[in-house]
This record gives C-alpha cells, structure tokens and sequence, in this order.
C-alpha cells in the first residue's frame, strides 16, 4: 500500500506541472496571436496609454515573451546578463505564475483590484452546496436504478434505463437546464404560487426559476439536480453492469448455496463488490460536475463559481477566467488523486500490482 | 512451422486487408452463406437496422441543410423587420419569425452549417492527429509512447469546458476557427488512446511478425497491417464524437464563449430566446429539436456500427 501511494503521489507532481503548462500555453498562445487582453476589457470606451499599461502590468500581461508568437514563455533573459547554469537565462513567464500560485497562492485580480482568491471564497459555499445535491441524487437515484435494472435484465425497468440513458446522453445540459426552468420553475412553480395550502418552502423555495437568497438551499435543489442528471445515466449503466458481471460469480453461487437469505447475498455479496467502479466513477465526475456546474450555474443565476466563469468570460475579463479555471482544474486533479487513492483502499488488486 | 506458412499465405493475401484476422470470426461457420469480408457483413447488418437508417437519414437531412440552405429555404435569414417580431408559425413561414423579426426556419437552416462544419473539421483533425499519434505510440512503445502518453494524460485532467473557456476568453475571436481549434486541441487525446490500445493489442500477432520477417518496412506493417485493425473503433468513436462536438458547440455558444449573434447557430437561437419559453415555446422548440435530433442521430448510429462491426456481437 505505502509504495502504491508513493508512486502515485510522484506521479502527481508531474501531472499538475505538465496540466499547468497546458492552460499557461493556451493562455499565452491565444495573447500572442489576438493582442492584449486587456483592450477588451474596456470595452468601448479607449483607455489612455498610461492606463493601458498599467492595468496590464498589473494583471500579469506585461511580459515581452507574450508579444512573441509561438513562444512557451518558459526562460527570459535575465537582466542582469547571467542567468541560471551559467547561461544567460532565467525563469520566464511561466515560473513565476507557477509561484505565484502554490508560494503566495495568488492567481490575480479582477478589473477591480480584487484578488480572484476572495470572489472565488464567496462564490464557494453555493457551488459545493449544488456539488453535494448533484452528487447524492445522482448516487442515490444512479444506483437503485441500476441495481433493479442489473438484478432484472431483460425487464422493463431495464430498457428504461437503457433508453434514458441514450436520452439524458445526447440532450446536451444547457437545453435540458432551460427547459426544466421555463417548465418546473416557472410554469408548475406559477401553479403551487397560485395556491394558499401549499407551504412557502416548496412553491417559492424549491420550485424557482433562479437562485434565492432567501431559501439557500431549497433553491438549489432543482439545479442540483439538473447538474447530476447528466452522469446519472452512467451511473446507472454502470452499476448495472458491474451486478450483472457480479451475480454471475462464483462467491454469489456459494453463497447461494449454503442458503443465505436473498437479501444477504445481493446486499453484502453482490453489491459492495459491484459498487468499487461505481466510487470511483462518482469521485472521477466531482471534477465534471464542477465543470457542469459552468452551465447550470448560469441557468439558474446561481451566484457560484460556475456564474462567476461565465460573466467574467462574457464581459472579457480573463484574468478572473483563467485564475478561476486554474483553481479548478487543481481540485479536479486533487479529486482524481484522492480517488485513486481511495480505489487502491477499496480493491485489493491494484494496490498488489 | 506451419503456422509460419499460415501466416505468409495470410500476407499474402495482403490485398483484402487487414481484416485478415477479424474476417475468421464470420467464416467461422460453415453452414451459412455469408462469409463476405467484416464491411460487407457490417453493412448488411446496418442496412436492416430502422434505428441505423433512420438516424442516418436524418444526418443526411441535416447535412445537406449545412451544404446547401438555398435548397431548403429561398428566404433571407438576415432580412428581419421588426414589426413581425414573434409572430407564430403560419404556412409561408413555418416556424414564425424570431425577436428581432426574421424568419425563423430560415435561420435554423442556416444555423445548421456551423454546427456540423466544426464538428466535421474538428472530429476530421482528431482522427489524423489523435490517430497517428496514438499509431506511433503503440508501434514504437518505449519512450515514444512515454512521452506521448504523458501528454495524453496532461491534456486529459483539463477538463473540456473550462479549457475550452479560457482559450475562447483570451483569444476573443470566437469564430469557427477558433472553436474547431479548441475542440481538436482538447479532444485528440481519447481518439489517440483508443487507437493506441488497438495497436498495441495487434501488433504481436503472427501475420505482423510473419510481415516483418519477409521484409516489410516499419511504415508498411504500420498502415497495411496494423492500423486496419483499428480502423474499426475508431469509426465507431468518430460517429459519436461527431454528435458531442455538435452539442459542444451550442454549449459554448450558449455560455456566450462560442459564435456571436450576427451569426447564425441553433446556440444562438436558444440562448436569444431562453426568456419567452412560455409566451412563445416554439422558438425554442424547433432549434432544441433540431440540436436534440442531430445529436441522438450521431449516437445512435455510433452504436449501431459499434454492433455491426464487432464479431462478438453475431
């Protein structure tokens, strides 16, 4: 177990710097060929020349490497003329984004001088609480359907599956998001508001539009479940698979055999084996979810990083964008690790590999 | 020995292909008189298929609405009035007009070009690049297949939407080309691995060896006698792909990274007329079916030839 985690561990150093790179490079690929990114922001309005250059020295996109087309941006040459090694180069734009982050865990401002770390800690609570709700109906829903689906293959509850699988895959989430709010929001949400009985909590707190400040987390329970939606489906097909494979097993038969009840042989036999892909699966689609999240975020007008993505990135303010994404993309990593992790504990079989 | 003498009349027989060694599965039986090669019996199990032929024909419908709109539509999607803004489906204008007055079924038309052009340059990209890619890896193995797998895993923690994000952000021209490119740059790695894996699964069968003793050069064994081999897969991946790319493209659209407004997309249809669902659901019922439509056809007809193609599935 300890050398698993080691070299998996080790693994990850690599990964992070290389994934880094990868969003450093696109980032810098796509200054250098459409000019400064802080133009834009200004929108129509022409900044004086003093104002340009400052707010671009500031945001980080001053480096002359960025005027270069095609360069990395890794070595600069140092101005003092000698570098690192004996040669005239030191660490570029790269390295010092690279500091900035995991040293002094800056990853820039907005327009506004406001550090992206503070507007990313008021985004948090409502992205995780949509995070927590996608996540448990997705499990609980995803798996009772796959179980009854695996333990019957053939029957309808079977080809339900199958079909909504095919179904909720090719709806892609934005139109399924719009028109479960303009239907369930709106429409059947008008309905409930339109009658006395029917308690405030659900008319105005669950069935709503959009985001209410007012019932934190009732009005997040649709969203979440639009966000979970889209992986529901495999999970189901998943777990559906794995008991089909599971119940064929030659444990299941003994167990069979020596007379355990039903109950016993599905509940513990068959379903905690059957369930290790499932895990894995789920912790692998917190870091799709997130990415979800982007869409149905903005939706739902959930002030969560997902909205704070997209209104950066509609209004031109990429350097909320891609510090936004690189905090992400480290959970996502970090997930994915913990996930692994978590398998070799689960499944005896890789870590002895 | 004698294996050695199978093998070489195999290569021999090198013009029939590389299916080579999936053909043994369907002349297998000797009873029945289908013994055609795997395309011939892929494709006349298809052609049975009412699921394949008619996803396959809403492709087509769809595609030449991309090729040629003038065939579909005499009208200007950009000739807009405002005084007609909103008015519902009647005969002349089957879908009515949108907000700013234009008509409506004109524009869908017209917005099925973009989708399905970078989802054909995009997906045409990922198969040439991804696949050679993932070719050499699994031909060479060693360090080239290290290297090539790192980076394959790099690109594969980023997830899709938020790098597709960020580039269309800082590049700000978001027009077809920069869509393609950004869907191509993040998406080549699954295609390269599927073909990796492929590769690597045949390259150490007989008729390879044999191949190579007789003489053949590295580049002949690669594209003669392994790559068929994977050729299938790859259809089946492709054909789906197409269909993400599709939905990815309005996705983006929609969040407002992806084409803008003058242009016409079925994103752009959705995302202008998301508020008057209730008043009006028609403008976006039409554009969320088309989309819908193209994407489940795209699916559909990936499963389907995943079927056809696979021996196991006979």
């Amino acid at each position: 177990m300890g050398r698993y985690v080691i070299r998996r561990l080790l693994q990850f150093i690599p990964t992070v710097l290389g994934t880094m790179f990868l969003l450093h490079y696109i980032t810098s690929l796509a200054i250098q060929f459409s000019g400064n990114p802080v133009r834009a922001m200004f929108g129509d309005r022409t900044p004086s020349p003093a104002q340009l250059q400052a707010l671009t020295e500031r945001l980080g996109y001053g480096d002359p490497c960025l005027s270069r087309k095609g360069d990395p941006c890794l070595w600069r040459v140092a101005a003092d003329g000698n570098g690192w090694l004996g040669t005239s180069l030191e660490p570029g734009l790269f390295f010092d984004r690279l500091g900035n982050i995991f040293f002094r865990f800056d990853f820039g401002i907005n327009l506004r001088q406001r550090e992206v770390t503070d507007l990313v800690a008021d985004a948090i609570p409502f992205t995780l609480k949509l995070l927590v709700i996608a996540i448990i109906f997705e499990a609980v829903v995803g798996i009772a359907a796959g179980v009854l689906a695996g333990l019957r293959g053939g029957s309808f509850l079977d080809y339900m599956v199958k079909i909504s699988t095919v179904f909720i895959i090719s709806v892609p989430i934005f139109v399924l998001g719009v028109v479960v709010r303009e239907f369930v929001g709106v429409k059947f949400g008008n309905v409930l508001r339109g009658q006395d009985w029917v308690p405030d909590l659900i008319s105005a707190g669950i069935f709503t539009p959009g985001f209410k400040a007012d019932y934190p987390f009732a009005s997040l329970i649709i969203p979440g479940m639009v966000l979970g939606a889209v992986s529901l489906a495999t999970t189901a097909r998943l777990t559906r698979t794995s008991i089909m494979e599971n119940i064929r097993a030659d444990y299941v038969r003994t167990a069979k055999a020596k007379g355990l009840t039903n109950k016993r042989v599905i509940g513990v036999h068959t379903l905690r084996n059957s369930l290790i892909p499932v895990i894995t699966f789920l912790g692998v689609d917190i870091g799709a979810a997130m990415a979800g999240a982007v869409v149905t975020e903005t939706i739902f007008n959930v002030p969560g990083i997902g909205r704070l993505v997209t209104f950066s990135a509609r209004s031109g303010e990429s350097s909320v964008v891609v510090g936004v994404v690189t905090m992400l993309v480290l959970v996502v990593l970090i997930a994915n690790l913990l996930v692994d992790l978590l398998y070799a504990v689960l499944d005896p079989r890789i870590r002895y590999e | 020995m004698s294996d050695l003498t199978s093998a070489g009349a195999a290569v021999g027989g090198a013009p029939v292909g590389g299916d080579g060694p999936t053909t043994e599965a369907t002349t297998g039986g000797d009873g029945k008189e289908r013994s055609a090669s795997l395309w011939a019996d892929a494709r006349r199990q298809l052609v049975r298929d009412p699921v394949f032929v008619i996803a396959a024909l809403y492709i087509l419908v769809v595609g030449s609405m991309a090729a040629f709109p003038k065939l579909w539509t005499s009208q200007d999607p950009r000739a807009c009035s405002t005084d007609r803004s909103r008015i519902g489906p009647s005969w002349e204008h089957p879908f009515g007009f949108d907000l700013l007055g234009c008509d409506y079924y004109a524009h869908a038309i017209y917005g099925a070009r973009p989708s399905m052009v970078i989802a054909v340059m995009a997906t045409s990209a990922i198969v040439i690049v991804g696949g050679l890619l993932g070719l050499l890896a699994g031909y060479y193995g060693g360090w080239v297949d290290t290297i090539i797998s790192r980076v394959m895993d790099i690109f594969f923690s980023l997830p899709f939407l938020l790098g597709a994000i960020v580039f269309l952000t800082v590049i700000k021209r978001q027009n077809i080309w920069t869509i393609t490119m950004v869907l191509f740059l993040l998406a080549w790695p699954t295609i390269a691995r599927i073909i990796r894996g492929s590769v690597i699964s045949s390259k150490d069968l007989d008729y390879v060896h044999a191949a190579k003793a007789v003489g053949a050069r590295n580049s002949r064994l690669m594209f003669r006698h392994v790559l068929p081999n994977a050729i299938a897969p790859m259809l089946v991946y492709a054909t789906i792909v197409l269909g993400s790319f599709v939905a990815a493209e309005a996705t983006l659209t929609f969040l407002g990274v992806g084409l803008q407004p003058p242009a016409q997309s079925w994103g752009i249809m959705i995302s202008a007329h998301q508020v008057y669902f209730l008043e009006d659901p028609w403008l976006l019922l039409f554009p969320c079916g088309l989309l819908i439509g193209t994407v489940l056809s795209f699916i559909l007809m990936g499963d389907a030839l995943r079927d056809a193609l696979d021996p196991k599935f006979r």
